[in-house]
């Protein structure tokens, strides 16, 4: 089984800085984890500590029943793939996959096998007499996989895999690396920064923030209840909209006064209201809806997302299906749909929903 | 057009300083293919009258060239590998590894590069003649076997490489070892390359050291060589040219082999 727990994972530098600060969490075996954060947030950190890089200040890492914190990354059943897939580049391909299997004493009928039979999966059989130059991004990024993927070893690391590569092989990669999660049933660990990648490849997401671990559910579930206001800012293109104000009232007349009111349900006190562009609507004018200027309208083919200003210049955005209705410098009425609001309290932490009127 | 008069003057700068560079080459050339006392004509003559072709042949005779050859390749042969191997090992360290007295070490060796080298040419006398190498081979070779300069050099080159080959390495179940010398060095070519270069030129060229620390004529180099033919009262210079001319040819030789890789290791050590 190639659980990987995580035990108050500590890291910090010789100049006192803390990239990873008491970081607790248990990957399941075969689960497609996404570690996501703003860079500096100790993803990659939490990544090396994983592979055997870098040692732990403090804290445990055990895979499967193994503690395998004093152990050298050779001795860890984990591969990783790098963000420059460091391919090594006086090797072929073929030499290059061969390699770990190499340093493992494998015997070289047996190398060739597998190096040919991971090709073929990935459809890289053609390349294997090139050299790392001679190969494209995405081709490039096979090499690694395949490098990883000769192992089978219990759990896969990827720091960042598809930040190097354009924008359509980007997707197609996205899907095939699910599409081989599912085939191979790996524990794997990814790294991202961005936000997109995280919610489509992962079946749970951890978000980190300045070397601690804001949320880890999944990807819907982290959308819709974030815990903190910092992972919904960072989770939504384009980021949530949030109001400062404060929790006035009592039961059933509880209200959030800021720049916009909504009803509650929320412990009293200064606080955060957030709401996503698409529960924002543009109505005509009536009860409960609020005037905004537009500022600018972008049109994105299937919706478009409008950016618009209240009267003290706060700036919304919000996300309008189909083609554009509105145009800059028009003022529109917008209402909120009050049940998919959240209420953050002054630590940013979630502590309450709006609730219909 | 200001664009093409930059382009005009860039060519002719271009040239002065190639010129500056190339003529004093030609003349070394062309001197030695005059005869002994055209030389000393005044104003001296651009050009041989007949070119002597026997001067090589005469030059390379009169003293045993061949020999001095062979002993140069030999002092070139040992040093440049030490020195490669020294480079190499102490560089990566210095680059990769932390260990205490590490900032420490590595000033200690710059300082060491301050020291001019005809500094330490008596002490290392002593030192030979107290093992007995006094004229020999051993003692020869042995001056140059550690470069300081190849240590610093081969660390900038490291500190340029990517960590991430040495870790992808590290994952794939090499040891220190093996990350090093499969890893590595087959990515440190162009530097070591143009270190290699360097250290050969330097071996080469060296005249100081052979000239004190061998009396016989069996182990002299062909800088030493060279240099007989200038003597206290009298010197032979188409001779001593022929000489320098064919002394040029493994230089040129070492630097065609490594050119590929010299001009990307200057690049990438930073060292233009």
């Amino acid at each position: 089984m190639a659980t990987v727990r995580l035990q108050q994972l500590t890291r910090k530098f010789p100049d006192g800085s803390v990239a990873l600060a008491g970081l607790t969490l248990d990957i399941k075996h075969g689960e497609f984890l996404v570690l996501v954060g703003p860079s500096g947030c100790g993803k990659t950190t939490a990544l090396r500590l994983i592979a055997g890089l870098d040692a732990p200040t403090s804290g445990r890492i055990v895979v499967g029943e193994e503690d395998v914190t004093d152990l050298p990354p050779g001795s860890r059943d984990v591969a990783m793939v790098f963000q420059n897939y460091a391919l090594y580049p006086h090797f072929t391909v073929a030499e290059n996959i061969a390699f770990p299997l190499k340093m493992r004493r494998v015997p070289a009928g047996e190398q060739q096998r597998q190096v040919r039979e991971v090709a073929e999966t990935l459809g890289i059989g053609e390349l294997l007499a090139r050299k790392p130059a001679q190969l494209s991004g995405g081709q490039r990024q096979r090499v690694a996989l395949a490098r990883a993927l000769v192992r089978q070893p219990a759990v896969f690391l990827f720091d960042e895999p598809l930040s190097n590569l354009d924008a359509q092989v980007r997707a197609s990669t996205r899907a095939e690396l699910v599409r081989l999660h599912r085939q191979l049933g790996a524990t794997m660990i990814f790294v991202t920064h961005d936000q997109v990648e995280a919610m489509s490849m992962a079946q749970r997401m951890a978000v980190l923030n300045k070397g601690r671990l804001e949320q880890c559910a999944a990807p819907l579930e982290v959308y819709r209840t974030p815990a903190t206001r910092f992972t919904a800012q960072f989770v939504g293109s384009p980021s949530i909209n949030t109001f400062d104000g404060t929790i006035e009232g009592k039961g059933s007349r509880q209200l959030f006064v800021g720049a916009v009111q909504v009803p509650v349900t929320a412990p009293p006190g200064s606080g955060t209201l957030a709401v996503r562009p698409e529960h924002l609507h543009i109505v005509p004018p009536g009860d409960g809806t609020f005037p905004v200027r537009v500022a600018l309208v972008e049109p994105l083919g299937a919706e478009c997302i409008v950016h618009a200003l209240l009267g003290d210049n706060t700036e919304v955005r919000v996300r309008v299906p189909g083609l554009p209705t509105v145009a800059t410098g028009d003022t529109v009425h917008l209402r909120i749909d009050h049940e998919a609001a959240l209420v953050f309290d002054a630590e940013g932490r979630l502590e309450g929903r709006g609730r219909r009127p | 057009m200001p664009a093409r008069g930059r382009r005009v003057g860039g060519a002719v700068a271009a040239v002065a300083v190639a010129t500056v560079m190339v003529v004093p080459f030609l003349w070394m050339v062309s001197t030695a293919l005059m005869g002994e006392f055209e030389v000393l004509q005044y104003p001296p003559p651009m050009l041989p009258a007949t070119p002597r072709w026997a001067n090589f042949r005469d030059a390379l005779t009169t003293l045993p060239f061949a020999r001095f050859f062979a002993n140069s390749l030999i002092v070139a042969a040992f040093t440049v590998t030490a020195q490669v191997m020294a480079g190499a090992l102490g560089g990566y360290a210095l680059a990769r590894f932390r260990f205490a007295g590490q900032r420490a070490v590595f000033a200690l060796y710059l300082g060491a590069l301050m020291i001019p080298g005809v500094v330490l040419l008596i002490p290392r006398f002593l030192i030979v003649d107290a093992l007995g190498a006094v004229d020999t081979m051993a003692g020869l070779v042995s001056a140059e076997l550690v470069s300081f300069w190849g240590i610093f050099m081969m660390r900038q080159f490291f500190v340029s490489l990517p960590r991430e080959l040495e870790d992808a390495a590290r994952l794939d179940g090499a040891g220190e070892w093996a990350v090093f010398w499969r890893i590595v060095l087959p990515s440190a070519v162009p530097g070591l390359a143009t270190f290699a270069l360097f250290a050969f030129i330097d071996s080469w060229k060296s005249l100081l050291w052979p000239l004190v620390v061998t009396r016989s004529m069996s182990l002299r180099t062909v800088e030493v060589g060279i240099a007989s033919f200038h003597g206290l009262y009298y010197a032979n210079w188409p001779y001593q040219m022929a000489a320098a001319v064919t002394a040029l040819v493994p230089v040129l030789v070492v630097f065609l082999l490594t050119q590929r890789h010299f001009t990307r290791g200057v690049q990438l050590t930073g060292l233009r």
